[in-house]
């Protein structure tokens, strides 16, 4: 037996959804369909990003192929003009006859247009396809001045197109009081007015057009109130007409202002055909939004394969971005005082508009209107359609949580499994926590390949992504940040792994807990853990050291390297200066100043390296760990030794804790900081932590950093004395050791810690882990096993033997290192 | 027609001038050429100096380790991290830079670099 034939007549949103839909159910009909455009379904609901750069591709519901893929037959350009239904049979303009079994009438509708005097003028456009904005879009290139008959969502729409498509004067023609008129009141719609006159965009409202004027082409708009308004072009967006001409023509019951009378199976008058989408008249009404048209395409799969689904109206709640201004509109939007309680918000400084109605009672929302700010957009539908117990406080729904402790993650995961998320592709939370728990999905894209979520209007994704994340919380799951390919662990996992196993090597890090031959990613983690736990010379693991550890400097244009000794607090003897400029000189080093008050001296050749330092370590210089993520310099200020203002010492204070974490391995550099007083000259609120002078004491400050996404430090600590800074110090440094990411500052760490400053406040001062102690030792431990790396790397015959460029001609220098001359100095020559 | 080239092996180092897992840079004429002992695969390969991105001689300064599944073994440029199959020379990058490669074996404790 031949499979039963289902023709389609349309091929826009609503029908392409109908085909997919049927597949999914079944693959025993023969689908043909028909389309009146040149193209296959397109996303009409996006269409205006049509003229931001989108191109016609971008909106293709699917490939050309997919529909050959799956079977079916397509005819393109070609409307259906007659349907005999004696015969069932159908014709079509290019003389094509088909017999079905089924017809799915997915005809649409088309724009309403007004029989006003003129309206058939050049210049006048509808917006409704492609090819009206390829129209739209010739136009405007000569055109300075434009208006949109309609102020509806469409219209809207229409008119920022017009403003992206570079109209300098674009007009809003409306025939009622307000801005849509269908989904918000008139206190919203004047904010919304407001907002988009900032914007540039001309509205008037209470005007109804009587002639459009002009030779052949548009001139002008004629009102009733017989004022006028020059312009070039106009388009008119003043509603949608259902396209039910053919349907009419067959006999089918229509009605009286038009659409295709359906029940709740979708089947019109003839029980063979079905009418869905915005055609289709469902107990007086049109269902004018992609996702009811979804539902309606569902149903009719849903009946034709014998499942028992029904259609009961539609939720028309909407949300969306109109000319860069969020508008929403849910529930019940416009009941009003005594059968409801209304709570209002207004910002007329900000453009916000909020209207909630709750019940009597106080129990339920019933509906509402967001302008300007529409976050709270799913959560509210989410509670109107789930009937959640409101707050005692229901004004925070729209003003958010005003003190106490705001738990927005907690909202989400409190709505029962069957409250719909995304209505375009009708998925449920449970199916969306389902595909977490079961299928294994971690993020949205996952999300939209399992269960369709979010692929639709996109208005739930930030819901979607929410759900995920909450999920995967709720499992004890977090998200992992793997440090490579070669250990599935995040940096503070192997931390752990490292010293409680007491591994001191990468060999057997890599082979208990990795896989592979490593990398340089991982090497220098693991390097990092290394010496934040056991504080070995890093030299004795060399080749597991980034090329600036590897050869304690830091590698340069050209090859060579520069050197950084330590100049603790930014205090150095005329003597010492002396002998750094007499070491630049020797080795022909350019030098400068740092920002960490320091000095650096550039292109020394790596075998020149442990001659350098041997002058500077017999001068008693140190290293500098410029090359390192260690601490860098603890800058200071002058202080009370010599400045009229200051208020205690802070060069001593910078040098004792300097000297305390110099050499430290940390995921990241570190800088400090220490001011002498108020007038913070040492800069330290710019620093990982920062140290400043009050009458008192010292008020401490951490997570700061300069850098491409500079963060001011956070006070951790007011008027402690020195004793105590260093254990906040001592227990906040290694606190941040043990747990951060690599390569991550301090700033960043805390921006992600959970909880963030209070929390990191309560484990360092409060000791609310009782780690604190703890902290303290560990720290200790490797404040007691400092070492200078080039002290012993210079010592070290084999150690210095790796200091040559050439292993086969220690003696000679790299040929391409080359300097020029600059201002008495050399620099590396260009690359 | 084609061109035999004899490979001429030139004794570049001794096994332990080569850290473990690691490299170091040999001169031979003007050519530089890194020389890597990937203890951990009990393998030895060389390569060119010269990091063909920004024309920085560093490639043997730089760490070795493994890419993927199949576990090619790579080197990448201490500048900026741009990595290379130490078989092929090739890029492992989005960028098409290449290596020239040397084959390498090993003798009584001497290294030796098959060079054109």
């Amino acid at each position: 037996m031949s499979k039963p034939t289902i023709i389609v007549v349309g091929n826009g949103m609503v029908g392409y959804k109908f085909c997919e839909k049927l597949l999914a159910r079944s693959t025993q009909f023969q689908i043909i369909v028909f389309g009146e455009e040149p193209r296959h379904a397109y996303d009409r609901v996006h269409l205006s990003e049509y003229f931001n750069g989108k191109t016609a591709d971008d909106l293709s519901l699917s490939t050309l192929s997919w529909y050959s893929d799956n079977g079916i037959s397509l005819h393109l350009d070609d409307p259906i003009q007659e349907i005999n239904r004696t015969e069932k049979t159908i014709h079509s303009l290019k003389g094509i006859t088909l017999k079905y079994d089924y017809l799915v009438l997915a005809t649409g509708s088309s724009a309403f247009v007004p029989d006003i005097p003129g309206i058939e003028k050049e210049g006048v456009f509808v917006y409704r396809t492609i090819e009206d904005l390829e129209l739209i879009k010739a136009c405007a290139v000569n055109a300075k001045s434009g208006a949109v008959m309609g102020g509806g969502l469409l219209g809207l729409e229409a008119a920022k197109a017009l403003i992206d498509l570079g109209i300098s004067e674009t007009h809003v023609i409306e025939f009622a009081p307000r801005l849509m008129p269908r989904q918000i009141d008139s206190a919203g719609s004047n904010m919304l007015q407001m907002k988009l006159s900032q914007l540039g965009l001309h509205i008037h409202l209470n005007k109804s057009t009587a002639a459009i004027t002009g030779d052949k082409k548009i001139h002008s708009l004629k009102f009733n109130d017989d004022s006028q308004l020059a312009v070039d072009m106009l388009v008119i967006s003043a509603g949608i007409r259902p396209r039910d001409e053919l349907a009419k023509l067959a006999g089918l019951h229509v009605g009286t202002r038009g659409g295709i009378v359906v029940n709740e199976k979708m089947q019109t008058s003839d029980e063979c055909i079905y009418a869905i989408g915005e055609c289709a008249l469902y107990e007086g009404m049109i269902y004018g939004l992609v996702a009811p048209g979804y539902e309606m395409a569902d149903i009719v799969a849903a009946h034709l394969t014998g499942a028992d689904k029904s259609f009961y109206g539609y939720d028309m709640s909407t949300k969306l971005k109109l000319i860069g201004v969020d508008v929403a509109s849910f529930g019940d939007a416009f009941i009003t005082e005594p059968d409801c309680r209304t709570i209002l918000f207004e910002d007329t400084h900000k453009g916000i508009y909020k209207r909630i109605n709750i019940t009597n009672d106080g129990k339920n929302l019933l509906g509402g209107i967001l302008i300007g700010d529409a976050d709270a957009y799913n959560m509210l539908l989410q509670t109107v359609n789930n009937k959640i117990v409101l707050p005692p406080d229901p004004e925070d729904l729209i003003l958010g949580s005003r003190g106490g402790e705001a738990n927005a993650g907690a909202g989400v995961m409190s709505l029962p499994d069957d409250a719909l998320i995304c209505s375009c592709e009708a998925v449920t939370k449970g199916a969306i926590c389902s595909a977490v728990n079961e299928g294994g999905v971690t993020g949205i894209d996952g999300m939209k390949k399992c269960t369709k979520a979010g692929t639709g209007c996109g208005g739930c994704v930030p819901l979607v992504k929410d759900l995920i994340a909450g999920t995967m919380k709720a499992n004890g799951q977090y998200i992992k940040n793997v440090i490579c390919e070669h250990f599935d662990y995040s940096r503070q996992e192997l931390f752990d792994l490292v010293k409680i196993n007491g591994l001191k090597n990468y060999d057997l890090v890599l082979d208990h807990y990795g896989k592979g031959d490593g990398c340089e990613v991982c090497k220098p983690v693991v390097a990092s853990i290394l010496s934040s736990l056991w504080n070995d010379v890093i030299v004795k693991q060399e080749v597991i050291q980034d090329s600036n550890d590897r050869f304690l400097a830091n590698i340069q244009k050209g090859g060579t390297y520069s050197v950084v000794p330590r100049i603790p607090g930014g205090e150095i003897t005329p003597d010492k200066l002396i002998v750094i400029g007499q070491v630049a000189k020797r080795y022909g080093l350019y030098t400068k100043i740092t920002g960490g008050q320091r000095i650096d001296m550039f292109g020394a050749h790596l075998s020149d390296l442990p001659l350098i330092w041997e002058e500077l370590i017999d001068a008693g210089f140190e290293s500098g760990h410029a090359y390192g993520k260690a601490l860098r310099t603890v800058k200071s200020c002058v202080g009370s030794t010599w400045c009229r203002f200051g208020l205690h010492d802070s060069v001593t204070f910078a040098i004792e804790v300097e000297d305390r974490y110099k050499g430290i391995r940390a995921p990241h550099k570190i800088k400090g900081g220490v001011s002498g007083c108020v007038r913070e000259c040492a800069e330290a609120q710019s620093k990982d932590f920062g140290i400043i002078a009050t009458e008192k004491g010292w008020n401490l400050y951490v997570c700061g950093n300069g850098g491409s996404k500079p963060q001011h430090a956070q006070l951790l600590a007011t008027d402690i004395d020195k004793e105590t800074v260093i254990k906040y110090l001592d227990r906040f440094l290694m606190f941040y050791i043990k747990t951060a990411d690599q390569l991550t500052r301090t700033a960043t760490w805390l921006n992600k810690l959970d909880g963030g400053m209070s929390y990191l406040k309560n484990v360092i001062v409060n000791d609310s882990l009782g780690l604190g102690e703890q902290l303290e030792e560990e720290m200790q431990a490797l404040v007691n096993t400092y070492h200078c790396e080039w002290k012993e790397a210079i010592n070290n015959p084999s150690m210095r033997k790796r200091f040559a460029h050439f292993i086969n001609a220690p003696d000679e220098k790299d040929p391409h290192a080359q300097f020029e001359p600059m201002r008495e100095q050399v620099r590396a020559k260009e690359w | 027609m084609e061109a035999t080239i004899a490979t001429q092996w030139i004794m570049a180092c001794y096994v332990d001038d080569v850290p473990e897992n690691g490299g170091s840079c040999i001169k031979h004429g003007d050519e530089q050429i890194a020389i890597f002992n990937f203890t951990r695969r009990n393998e030895w390969y060389a390569t060119q100096n010269l990091c063909p991105h920004k024309q920085q001689m560093a490639i043997s300064r730089g760490m070795i380790g493994s890419a993927g599944e199949s576990c090619e073994p790579k080197v990448a440029c201490p500048f900026h991290k741009k990595t290379f199959s130490l078989l092929t020379g090739e890029c492992l990058g989005e960028e098409e830079l290449v290596i020239k490669t040397y084959p390498v074996k090993i003798a009584d404790g001497k290294v030796f670099v098959g060079v054109d």
